[in-house]
Protein backbone atom coordinates (compact mmCIF):
# COMPACT_ATOMS: atom_id res chain seq x y z
CA UNK A 1 0.00 0.00 0.00
CA UNK A 2 3.12 2.34 0.91
CA UNK A 3 4.54 1.69 -2.13
CA UNK A 4 1.54 2.77 -3.90
CA UNK A 5 0.97 5.70 -2.36
CA UNK A 6 5.13 6.76 -3.48
CA UNK A 7 4.17 6.05 -6.73
CA UNK A 8 7.47 4.30 -7.54
CA UNK A 9 9.42 8.12 -6.01
CA UNK A 10 6.70 10.32 -8.26
CA UNK A 11 4.24 10.44 -5.63
CA UNK A 12 4.42 14.59 -6.02
CA UNK A 13 3.66 14.21 -9.67
CA UNK A 14 1.17 11.45 -10.09
CA UNK A 15 -1.10 12.82 -7.01
CA UNK A 16 -1.37 16.60 -7.39
CA UNK A 17 -2.60 15.48 -10.68
CA UNK A 18 -5.11 13.30 -9.93
CA UNK A 19 -6.24 15.62 -7.18
CA UNK A 20 -6.34 18.46 -9.37
CA UNK A 21 -8.37 16.50 -12.03
CA UNK A 22 -11.31 15.10 -9.80
CA UNK A 23 -11.28 18.54 -7.73
CA UNK A 24 -12.13 20.49 -10.47
CA UNK A 25 -14.49 17.97 -12.07
CA UNK A 26 -16.22 18.03 -8.48
CA UNK A 27 -16.39 21.74 -8.00
CA UNK A 28 -17.70 22.08 -11.84
CA UNK A 29 -20.55 19.43 -10.87
CA UNK A 30 -21.16 21.09 -7.75
CA UNK A 31 -21.29 24.78 -8.88
CA UNK A 32 -23.71 23.77 -11.98
CA UNK A 33 -26.25 21.87 -9.68
CA UNK A 34 -26.55 24.89 -7.24
CA UNK A 35 -26.81 27.08 -10.45
CA UNK A 36 -29.48 24.82 -11.64
CA UNK A 37 -31.14 24.62 -8.19
CA UNK A 38 -30.99 28.61 -7.80
CA UNK A 39 -32.03 29.04 -11.41
CA UNK A 40 -35.28 27.09 -10.74
CA UNK A 41 -36.41 29.03 -7.40
CA UNK A 42 -36.26 32.18 -8.79
CA UNK A 43 -38.40 31.18 -11.43
CA UNK A 44 -41.16 29.72 -9.70
CA UNK A 45 -40.74 32.97 -7.06
CA UNK A 46 -41.22 34.96 -10.33
CA UNK A 47 -44.15 32.83 -11.51
CA UNK A 48 -45.68 32.82 -8.41
CA UNK A 49 -45.51 36.36 -8.07
CA UNK A 50 -47.12 37.32 -11.24
CA UNK A 51 -50.17 34.82 -10.59
CA UNK A 52 -50.60 36.35 -7.00
CA UNK A 53 -50.33 39.68 -8.90
CA UNK A 54 -53.30 38.85 -11.08
CA UNK B 1 -16.04 51.49 -55.57
CA UNK B 2 -16.14 55.16 -55.16
CA UNK B 3 -18.30 54.61 -51.90
CA UNK B 4 -15.26 53.00 -50.22
CA UNK B 5 -12.78 55.79 -51.62
CA UNK B 6 -14.89 58.44 -50.13
CA UNK B 7 -15.31 56.44 -46.75
CA UNK B 8 -11.66 56.18 -46.39
CA UNK B 9 -11.10 59.31 -47.23
CA UNK B 10 -13.39 60.48 -44.31
CA UNK B 11 -12.04 57.83 -41.92
CA UNK B 12 -8.35 59.53 -42.54
CA UNK B 13 -9.41 63.12 -42.67
CA UNK B 14 -11.20 62.24 -39.49
CA UNK B 15 -7.80 60.49 -37.73
CA UNK B 16 -5.36 63.25 -39.50
CA UNK B 17 -7.99 65.66 -36.92
CA UNK B 18 -7.41 63.38 -34.47
CA UNK B 19 -3.78 63.25 -35.13
CA UNK B 20 -3.05 63.84 -31.52
CA UNK B 21 -4.36 60.03 -31.04
CA UNK B 22 -2.72 58.51 -34.02
CA UNK B 23 0.38 60.28 -32.83
CA UNK B 24 -0.18 59.14 -28.76
CA UNK B 25 -0.78 55.20 -30.67
CA UNK B 26 3.27 55.82 -32.70
CA UNK B 27 4.42 57.22 -29.50
CA UNK B 28 3.40 54.03 -27.54
CA UNK B 29 4.84 51.57 -29.68
CA UNK B 30 8.15 53.44 -29.83
CA UNK B 31 8.00 54.09 -25.91
CA UNK B 32 6.77 50.46 -25.43
CA UNK B 33 9.99 48.54 -27.33
CA UNK B 34 12.30 51.59 -25.81
CA UNK B 35 11.38 50.24 -22.21
CA UNK B 36 12.59 46.40 -23.26
CA UNK B 37 16.22 47.45 -22.23
CA UNK B 38 15.41 49.14 -19.11
CA UNK B 39 13.62 45.47 -18.18
CA UNK B 40 15.98 43.25 -19.77
CA UNK B 41 19.20 45.10 -19.45
CA UNK B 42 21.15 46.50 -22.27
CA UNK B 43 23.39 43.46 -23.16
CA UNK B 44 23.58 44.50 -27.47
CA UNK B 45 23.58 40.88 -27.67
CA UNK B 46 20.90 39.75 -25.83
CA UNK B 47 18.95 42.54 -26.88
CA UNK B 48 19.71 41.90 -30.64
CA UNK B 49 18.47 38.36 -30.18
CA UNK B 50 14.75 39.61 -28.94
CA UNK B 51 15.14 42.70 -31.46
CA UNK B 52 12.36 41.45 -33.72
CA UNK B 53 10.17 40.19 -31.25
CA UNK B 54 9.72 43.10 -29.65
CA UNK B 55 9.44 44.87 -32.39
CA UNK B 56 6.55 42.72 -33.05
CA UNK B 57 4.66 42.70 -30.23
CA UNK B 58 4.91 46.14 -29.50
CA UNK B 59 3.56 46.35 -33.05
CA UNK B 60 0.94 44.10 -32.25
CA UNK B 61 0.31 45.62 -28.82
CA UNK B 62 0.08 49.63 -30.66
CA UNK B 63 -2.67 47.90 -33.10
CA UNK B 64 -4.40 46.39 -30.52
CA UNK B 65 -4.71 49.61 -28.30
CA UNK B 66 -5.78 51.89 -31.35
CA UNK B 67 -8.97 49.55 -31.99
CA UNK B 68 -11.00 51.63 -29.97
CA UNK B 69 -11.60 54.22 -32.72
CA UNK B 70 -12.25 52.10 -35.21
CA UNK B 71 -16.04 51.56 -34.97
CA UNK B 72 -17.16 53.05 -31.28
CA UNK B 73 -16.96 56.57 -32.86
CA UNK B 74 -19.30 56.06 -35.47
CA UNK B 75 -21.73 54.36 -33.02
CA UNK B 76 -21.91 57.10 -30.90
CA UNK B 77 -22.77 59.61 -33.20
CA UNK B 78 -25.49 57.34 -35.22
CA UNK B 79 -23.23 57.13 -38.44
CA UNK B 80 -22.53 53.12 -37.95
CA UNK B 81 -26.21 52.82 -38.37
CA UNK B 82 -26.42 54.35 -41.19
CA UNK B 83 -23.47 52.77 -42.64
CA UNK B 84 -25.13 49.20 -41.85
CA UNK B 85 -28.66 50.19 -42.95
CA UNK B 86 -27.71 51.80 -46.34
CA UNK B 87 -24.43 50.20 -47.67
CA UNK B 88 -24.52 47.09 -49.23
CA UNK B 89 -21.93 45.16 -48.88
CA UNK B 90 -21.19 45.82 -45.39
CA UNK B 91 -18.00 43.88 -45.04
CA UNK B 92 -16.70 47.02 -48.04
CA UNK B 93 -17.63 49.38 -45.32
CA UNK B 94 -15.24 47.02 -42.76
CA UNK B 95 -12.61 47.15 -45.64
CA UNK B 96 -12.18 50.73 -45.64
CA UNK B 97 -12.52 51.17 -42.07
CA UNK B 98 -9.55 48.92 -41.57
CA UNK B 99 -7.60 50.03 -44.28
CA UNK B 100 -8.00 53.47 -42.69
CA UNK B 101 -6.97 51.54 -39.36
CA UNK B 102 -3.66 50.57 -41.30
CA UNK B 103 -2.47 54.32 -42.68
CA UNK B 104 -3.19 55.98 -39.34
CA UNK B 105 -1.31 52.84 -37.10
CA UNK B 106 0.14 50.25 -38.89
CA UNK B 107 2.16 52.36 -41.88
CA UNK B 108 3.25 54.28 -39.34
CA UNK B 109 4.69 51.45 -37.70
CA UNK B 110 6.20 49.61 -40.33
CA UNK B 111 7.91 52.79 -41.29
CA UNK B 112 9.47 53.28 -37.79
CA UNK B 113 10.04 49.67 -37.32
CA UNK B 114 13.73 50.24 -38.53
CA UNK B 115 14.60 52.97 -36.10
CA UNK B 116 13.60 50.44 -33.54
CA UNK B 117 15.35 47.67 -34.52
CA UNK B 118 18.02 50.12 -34.89
CA UNK B 119 18.00 50.72 -31.48
CA UNK B 120 17.16 47.37 -29.96
CA UNK B 121 21.06 46.48 -31.67
CA UNK B 122 19.09 44.75 -34.46
CA UNK B 123 21.20 42.99 -37.38
CA UNK B 124 20.73 45.60 -39.68
CA UNK B 125 21.33 43.43 -42.95
CA UNK B 126 17.69 41.90 -42.54
CA UNK B 127 16.00 45.14 -41.87
CA UNK B 128 14.44 44.59 -45.24
CA UNK B 129 12.76 41.20 -44.03
CA UNK B 130 11.43 42.81 -40.53
CA UNK B 131 9.85 45.72 -42.66
CA UNK B 132 8.35 43.18 -45.40
CA UNK B 133 7.00 41.27 -42.92
CA UNK B 134 5.24 44.06 -40.93
CA UNK B 135 4.37 45.11 -44.15
CA UNK B 136 2.28 41.92 -44.49
CA UNK B 137 1.54 41.89 -41.05
CA UNK B 138 0.00 44.75 -39.84
CA UNK B 139 -2.98 44.76 -42.18
CA UNK B 140 -3.63 41.34 -40.95
CA UNK B 141 -3.69 42.77 -37.64
CA UNK B 142 -5.78 45.97 -38.56
CA UNK B 143 -8.08 43.23 -40.17
CA UNK B 144 -7.80 40.94 -37.09
CA UNK B 145 -8.60 44.05 -35.01
CA UNK B 146 -11.74 44.96 -36.78
CA UNK B 147 -13.36 41.54 -35.49
CA UNK B 148 -12.50 42.01 -31.84
CA UNK B 149 -13.42 45.88 -31.90
CA UNK B 150 -16.73 44.95 -33.70
CA UNK B 151 -17.75 42.15 -31.19
CA UNK B 152 -17.16 44.03 -28.38
CA UNK B 153 -18.96 47.01 -29.38
CA UNK B 154 -21.92 46.69 -27.50
CA UNK B 155 -19.58 45.59 -24.65
CA UNK B 156 -19.66 46.53 -20.51
CA UNK B 157 -16.09 46.48 -20.10
CA UNK B 158 -15.03 46.72 -23.95
CA UNK B 159 -11.27 47.66 -23.84
CA UNK B 160 -9.72 44.66 -22.01
CA UNK B 161 -12.01 41.99 -23.95
CA UNK B 162 -11.01 43.73 -27.06
CA UNK B 163 -7.19 42.27 -26.14
CA UNK B 164 -8.58 38.81 -25.08
CA UNK B 165 -10.68 38.64 -28.39
CA UNK B 166 -8.29 39.72 -31.20
CA UNK B 167 -4.84 38.52 -29.33
CA UNK B 168 -5.19 34.44 -30.69
CA UNK B 169 -6.12 35.78 -33.50
CA UNK B 170 -3.30 37.86 -34.49
CA UNK B 171 -0.69 34.73 -33.10
CA UNK B 172 -0.23 32.87 -36.79
CA UNK B 173 0.72 36.29 -38.25
CA UNK B 174 3.35 37.20 -35.72
CA UNK B 175 4.82 33.73 -35.56
CA UNK B 176 5.46 33.48 -39.34
CA UNK B 177 6.26 37.46 -39.42
CA UNK B 178 8.82 37.17 -37.10
CA UNK B 179 10.00 33.30 -38.37
CA UNK B 180 11.05 35.76 -41.77
CA UNK B 181 13.37 37.78 -39.48
CA UNK B 182 14.66 35.17 -37.87
CA UNK B 183 15.14 33.13 -40.61
CA UNK B 184 17.01 35.80 -42.82
CA UNK B 185 18.91 36.18 -39.31
CA UNK B 186 20.14 32.41 -39.44
CA UNK B 187 20.65 32.64 -43.65
CA UNK B 188 17.60 29.87 -44.29
CA UNK B 189 15.03 30.46 -46.94
CA UNK B 190 12.97 33.62 -46.25
CA UNK B 191 10.23 33.48 -48.82
CA UNK B 192 8.41 30.33 -46.73
CA UNK B 193 7.25 32.37 -43.90
CA UNK B 194 6.43 35.64 -45.84
CA UNK B 195 4.59 33.49 -48.41
CA UNK B 196 2.61 31.88 -45.29
CA UNK B 197 1.79 34.99 -43.80
CA UNK B 198 0.84 36.55 -47.29
CA UNK B 199 -1.49 33.69 -47.71
CA UNK B 200 -2.75 33.66 -44.43
CA UNK B 201 -3.70 37.58 -44.61
CA UNK B 202 -5.53 36.69 -47.92
CA UNK B 203 -6.90 33.83 -46.95
CA UNK B 204 -8.03 35.48 -43.54
CA UNK B 205 -9.67 38.77 -44.79
CA UNK B 206 -12.45 37.53 -46.05
CA UNK B 207 -13.63 35.57 -42.86
CA UNK B 208 -12.36 38.68 -40.98
CA UNK B 209 -14.62 41.17 -42.92
CA UNK B 210 -17.77 38.97 -42.90
CA UNK B 211 -17.49 38.57 -39.09
CA UNK B 212 -16.81 42.17 -38.79
CA UNK B 213 -20.12 42.99 -40.64
CA UNK B 214 -21.74 40.55 -38.78
CA UNK B 215 -20.86 41.50 -35.60
CA UNK B 216 -22.06 45.41 -36.79
CA UNK B 217 -25.04 44.55 -37.72
CA UNK B 218 -25.73 43.01 -33.63
CA UNK B 219 -23.99 46.15 -32.59
CA UNK B 220 -26.69 48.20 -33.88
CA UNK B 221 -29.88 46.40 -33.61
CA UNK C 1 -37.61 40.37 -27.07
CA UNK C 2 -41.01 38.96 -27.72
CA UNK C 3 -41.18 34.89 -26.72
CA UNK C 4 -42.01 32.82 -29.71
CA UNK C 5 -43.39 29.74 -29.30
CA UNK C 6 -42.23 27.67 -31.75
CA UNK C 7 -38.70 27.96 -30.26
CA UNK C 8 -39.84 26.96 -26.61
CA UNK C 9 -41.03 23.64 -28.45
CA UNK C 10 -37.82 22.72 -28.78
CA UNK C 11 -36.56 22.95 -25.41
CA UNK C 12 -39.78 20.97 -24.20
CA UNK C 13 -38.38 17.90 -26.72
CA UNK C 14 -35.04 18.79 -25.13
CA UNK C 15 -36.40 18.43 -21.61
CA UNK C 16 -38.23 15.09 -22.09
CA UNK C 17 -34.91 13.85 -24.26
CA UNK C 18 -32.83 14.93 -20.97
CA UNK C 19 -35.23 13.03 -18.59
CA UNK C 20 -34.71 9.64 -20.15
CA UNK C 21 -31.00 9.87 -21.23
CA UNK C 22 -29.36 11.47 -17.97
CA UNK C 23 -29.89 9.05 -15.36
CA UNK C 24 -27.79 6.62 -17.81
CA UNK C 25 -25.03 8.42 -18.35
CA UNK C 26 -24.89 9.66 -14.87
CA UNK C 27 -24.51 5.81 -14.44
CA UNK C 28 -21.68 5.48 -17.05
CA UNK C 29 -19.69 8.64 -16.00
CA UNK C 30 -19.82 6.78 -12.28
CA UNK C 31 -19.01 3.74 -12.99
CA UNK C 32 -16.28 4.42 -16.17
CA UNK C 33 -14.27 7.57 -14.55
CA UNK C 34 -13.10 5.57 -11.29
CA UNK C 35 -12.77 2.33 -13.43
CA UNK C 36 -10.57 4.09 -15.36
CA UNK C 37 -8.45 5.84 -13.12
CA UNK C 38 -8.01 3.27 -10.83
CA UNK C 39 -6.93 1.02 -13.63
CA UNK C 40 -4.53 3.54 -14.63
CA UNK C 41 -3.19 4.28 -11.18
CA UNK C 42 -2.73 0.47 -9.79
CA UNK C 43 -3.24 -1.72 -12.38
CA UNK C 44 -1.19 -0.46 -15.73
CA UNK C 45 2.59 -0.44 -16.31
CA UNK C 46 5.08 2.21 -15.75
CA UNK C 47 7.28 3.42 -17.87
CA UNK C 48 10.44 2.32 -18.81
CA UNK C 49 11.91 5.91 -19.22
CA UNK C 50 9.44 8.22 -17.18
CA UNK C 51 8.44 5.85 -14.32
CA UNK C 52 5.26 6.16 -12.46
CA UNK C 53 4.59 9.93 -13.89
CA UNK C 54 3.25 8.52 -17.18
CA UNK C 55 0.08 7.46 -15.03
CA UNK C 56 -0.48 11.03 -15.01
CA UNK C 57 -1.34 10.67 -18.86
CA UNK C 58 -4.33 8.87 -18.02
CA UNK C 59 -6.12 12.14 -16.70
CA UNK C 60 -3.99 14.56 -18.54
CA UNK C 61 -4.97 12.97 -22.25
CA UNK C 62 -8.43 12.64 -21.70
CA UNK C 63 -8.73 15.91 -20.53
CA UNK C 64 -7.22 17.54 -23.49
CA UNK C 65 -9.30 15.60 -25.33
CA UNK C 66 -12.37 16.53 -23.82
CA UNK C 67 -11.19 20.09 -24.24
CA UNK C 68 -10.69 19.99 -28.11
CA UNK C 69 -14.07 17.73 -28.77
CA UNK C 70 -15.89 20.85 -26.78
CA UNK C 71 -14.25 23.56 -28.53
CA UNK C 72 -15.04 22.01 -31.75
CA UNK C 73 -18.76 21.29 -30.32
CA UNK C 74 -18.90 24.86 -29.42
CA UNK C 75 -18.31 26.20 -32.75
CA UNK C 76 -20.81 23.44 -34.22
CA UNK C 77 -23.37 24.36 -32.49
CA UNK C 78 -23.11 28.09 -32.72
CA UNK C 79 -22.63 27.89 -36.32
CA UNK C 80 -25.92 26.28 -36.32
CA UNK C 81 -27.18 29.05 -34.05
CA UNK C 82 -26.09 31.52 -36.42
CA UNK C 83 -26.77 30.24 -39.66
CA UNK C 84 -30.65 28.44 -38.89
CA UNK C 85 -31.23 30.56 -36.06
CA UNK C 86 -31.23 27.10 -33.81
CA UNK C 87 -31.73 29.15 -30.36
CA UNK C 88 -31.70 25.54 -28.50
CA UNK C 89 -28.03 25.60 -30.22
CA UNK C 90 -26.57 29.00 -28.97
CA UNK C 91 -27.92 27.79 -25.47
CA UNK C 92 -26.03 24.81 -25.75
CA UNK C 93 -22.94 26.01 -26.52
CA UNK C 94 -22.77 28.65 -24.18
CA UNK C 95 -23.57 25.83 -21.39
CA UNK C 96 -20.85 23.56 -22.98
CA UNK C 97 -18.14 26.51 -22.74
CA UNK C 98 -17.33 27.10 -19.42
CA UNK C 99 -16.69 22.54 -19.15
CA UNK C 100 -14.67 22.78 -22.09
CA UNK C 101 -12.73 26.06 -20.01
CA UNK C 102 -12.18 23.87 -17.34
CA UNK C 103 -11.27 20.64 -18.99
CA UNK C 104 -8.36 22.87 -20.69
CA UNK C 105 -7.02 24.07 -17.14
CA UNK C 106 -6.73 20.35 -16.47
CA UNK C 107 -4.88 19.63 -18.75
CA UNK C 108 -2.72 22.64 -18.83
CA UNK C 109 -2.22 21.89 -15.09
CA UNK C 110 -1.74 17.98 -15.83
CA UNK C 111 0.94 18.87 -18.44
CA UNK C 112 2.55 20.90 -16.35
CA UNK C 113 3.50 18.33 -13.47
CA UNK C 114 4.10 15.61 -15.95
CA UNK C 115 6.65 17.89 -17.13
CA UNK C 116 8.25 18.90 -14.15
CA UNK C 117 10.44 16.03 -13.80
CA UNK C 118 9.93 14.99 -17.69
CA UNK C 119 12.19 18.30 -18.77
CA UNK C 120 12.83 20.19 -15.09
CA UNK C 121 10.69 23.04 -15.17
CA UNK C 122 6.84 24.02 -14.51
CA UNK C 123 6.21 25.10 -17.98
CA UNK C 124 7.73 24.12 -21.26
CA UNK C 125 6.45 25.96 -24.42
CA UNK C 126 6.02 22.90 -26.41
CA UNK C 127 3.55 22.77 -29.30
CA UNK C 128 1.15 20.52 -27.47
CA UNK C 129 0.78 22.67 -24.16
CA UNK C 130 0.85 26.04 -26.01
CA UNK C 131 -2.19 24.84 -28.16
CA UNK C 132 -3.60 23.96 -25.41
CA UNK C 133 -2.82 27.29 -23.64
CA UNK C 134 -4.31 29.10 -26.53
CA UNK C 135 -7.48 27.03 -26.75
CA UNK C 136 -7.92 28.18 -23.22
CA UNK C 137 -7.70 31.75 -24.32
CA UNK C 138 -10.19 31.28 -26.82
CA UNK C 139 -12.66 29.78 -24.50
CA UNK C 140 -12.27 32.24 -21.68
CA UNK C 141 -12.77 35.25 -24.70
CA UNK C 142 -15.67 33.41 -25.44
CA UNK C 143 -17.09 33.41 -22.12
CA UNK C 144 -16.07 37.00 -21.88
CA UNK C 145 -17.64 37.83 -24.14
CA UNK C 146 -21.56 36.10 -23.79
CA UNK C 147 -21.56 37.55 -20.52
CA UNK C 148 -20.50 41.35 -21.08
CA UNK C 149 -23.63 42.38 -22.68
CA UNK C 150 -26.23 43.33 -20.88
CA UNK C 151 -28.92 41.54 -23.60
CA UNK C 152 -27.92 38.16 -22.86
CA UNK C 153 -29.31 37.33 -26.43
CA UNK C 154 -27.10 39.72 -28.00
CA UNK C 155 -23.66 38.62 -26.47
CA UNK C 156 -24.81 34.93 -27.25
CA UNK C 157 -24.81 36.29 -31.08
CA UNK C 158 -21.52 37.74 -30.79
CA UNK C 159 -19.84 34.91 -28.74
CA UNK C 160 -21.12 32.61 -31.24
CA UNK C 161 -19.40 34.53 -34.58
CA UNK C 162 -16.05 34.71 -31.92
CA UNK C 163 -16.79 30.90 -31.63
CA UNK C 164 -16.69 30.23 -35.18
CA UNK C 165 -13.95 32.36 -35.88
CA UNK C 166 -11.88 30.58 -33.56
CA UNK C 167 -12.40 27.01 -34.91
CA UNK C 168 -11.72 28.49 -38.41
CA UNK C 169 -8.55 29.95 -36.70
CA UNK C 170 -7.27 26.80 -34.46
CA UNK C 171 -5.69 24.83 -37.51
CA UNK C 172 -3.72 27.86 -38.51
CA UNK C 173 -2.93 28.25 -34.92
CA UNK C 174 -1.69 24.92 -34.34
CA UNK C 175 0.31 25.12 -37.73
CA UNK C 176 1.70 27.93 -36.60
CA UNK C 177 2.47 26.50 -33.02
CA UNK C 178 4.04 23.52 -34.33
CA UNK C 179 6.42 25.33 -37.00
CA UNK C 180 7.33 27.92 -34.62
CA UNK C 181 7.68 24.95 -32.01
CA UNK C 182 10.47 23.26 -34.49
CA UNK C 183 12.24 26.47 -35.08
CA UNK C 184 12.66 26.87 -31.30
CA UNK C 185 12.98 23.65 -29.50
CA UNK C 186 15.79 20.57 -30.48
CA UNK C 187 15.05 18.00 -32.54
CA UNK C 188 14.35 15.10 -29.58
CA UNK C 189 12.16 16.45 -27.54
CA UNK C 190 10.15 13.48 -25.51
CA UNK C 191 6.35 13.64 -26.57
CA UNK C 192 3.87 14.09 -23.70
CA UNK C 193 1.99 11.29 -25.19
CA UNK C 194 4.45 8.39 -23.35
CA UNK C 195 5.41 5.50 -24.92
CA UNK C 196 3.55 4.29 -28.12
CA UNK C 197 0.43 2.94 -26.30
CA UNK C 198 -0.10 -0.51 -26.23
CA UNK C 199 -2.95 -2.57 -24.58
CA UNK C 200 -2.13 -2.47 -21.17
CA UNK C 201 -2.17 1.79 -20.89
CA UNK C 202 -4.97 1.79 -23.91
CA UNK C 203 -7.88 0.34 -22.37
CA UNK C 204 -7.64 2.47 -18.90
CA UNK C 205 -6.89 5.67 -21.24
CA UNK C 206 -10.39 4.81 -23.24
CA UNK C 207 -12.26 3.77 -20.18
CA UNK C 208 -10.94 7.00 -18.72
CA UNK C 209 -12.05 8.63 -21.87
CA UNK C 210 -15.42 7.66 -22.52
CA UNK C 211 -16.08 8.27 -18.67
CA UNK C 212 -14.92 11.71 -19.26
CA UNK C 213 -17.33 12.04 -22.20
CA UNK C 214 -20.68 10.34 -20.51
CA UNK C 215 -19.55 13.17 -17.37
CA UNK C 216 -19.48 15.93 -20.26
CA UNK C 217 -23.08 15.04 -21.61
CA UNK C 218 -24.52 14.54 -18.32
CA UNK C 219 -22.95 17.97 -16.64
CA UNK C 220 -24.23 19.48 -20.33
CA UNK C 221 -27.77 18.39 -19.97
CA UNK C 222 -28.18 19.81 -16.39
CA UNK C 223 -26.25 23.01 -17.66
CA UNK C 224 -28.74 23.28 -21.05
CA UNK C 225 -31.79 23.04 -18.68
CA UNK C 226 -30.00 25.78 -16.50
CA UNK C 227 -29.28 27.95 -19.14
CA UNK C 228 -33.20 27.68 -20.86
CA UNK C 229 -34.46 28.72 -16.99
CA UNK C 230 -31.98 31.76 -17.18
CA UNK C 231 -33.60 32.61 -20.87
CA UNK C 232 -37.18 32.06 -19.33
CA UNK C 233 -35.86 33.64 -16.31
CA UNK C 234 -34.85 36.93 -18.31
CA UNK C 235 -37.67 37.50 -20.73
CA UNK C 236 -40.50 36.94 -17.69
CA UNK C 237 -38.41 39.92 -16.29
CA UNK C 238 -38.44 42.07 -19.96
CA UNK C 239 -42.13 41.73 -19.99
CA UNK C 240 -42.88 42.83 -16.65
CA UNK C 241 -40.86 45.54 -16.68
CA UNK C 242 -42.52 46.19 -20.03
CA UNK C 243 -45.48 45.63 -18.68
CA UNK C 244 -45.15 48.00 -15.74
CA UNK C 245 -44.19 50.69 -17.86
Amino acid sequence: MAEFLDMGGDAATVWPAYGVTIAVLTGLLVASLRTYARRRRDLERLERTGRDNR
Amino acid sequence: MTGIGALVARDLALAVRRRGEAGLTLAFFVMAAAIFPFGVGPDPLLLGSIAAGVVWVTALLASTISLDHLFRGDLEDGSLEILVLDHRPLEGVVAAKCLAHWLATGLPVVALAPLMALLLNFDMDAWWVLVLSLAIGTPALSLAGSVGASLVLGARRGGALTGLVVLPLCLPVMVFGVGAVEAALAGRPVLPHILIEAAILVAGAPLALKASAAALRIAVE
Amino acid sequence: MPLRLHSLASPARFDRFARRILPWTWVLAALLIPCGLLWGLAFSPADYQQGDTVRVMYVHVPSAWMAMACYALVALLSASFLVWKHHLAGLAALAAAPVGACFTATALVTGSLWGLPTWGTWWVWDARLTSVLVLFFLYLGYIALAGSFDDRSRGLRAASILAVVGVVNLPVIKFSVDWWNTLHQPASVLRLDGPAIHASMLWPLAITAAGFAAFFAALLVVRIRSELLAWRIEALMRRRSAGAA
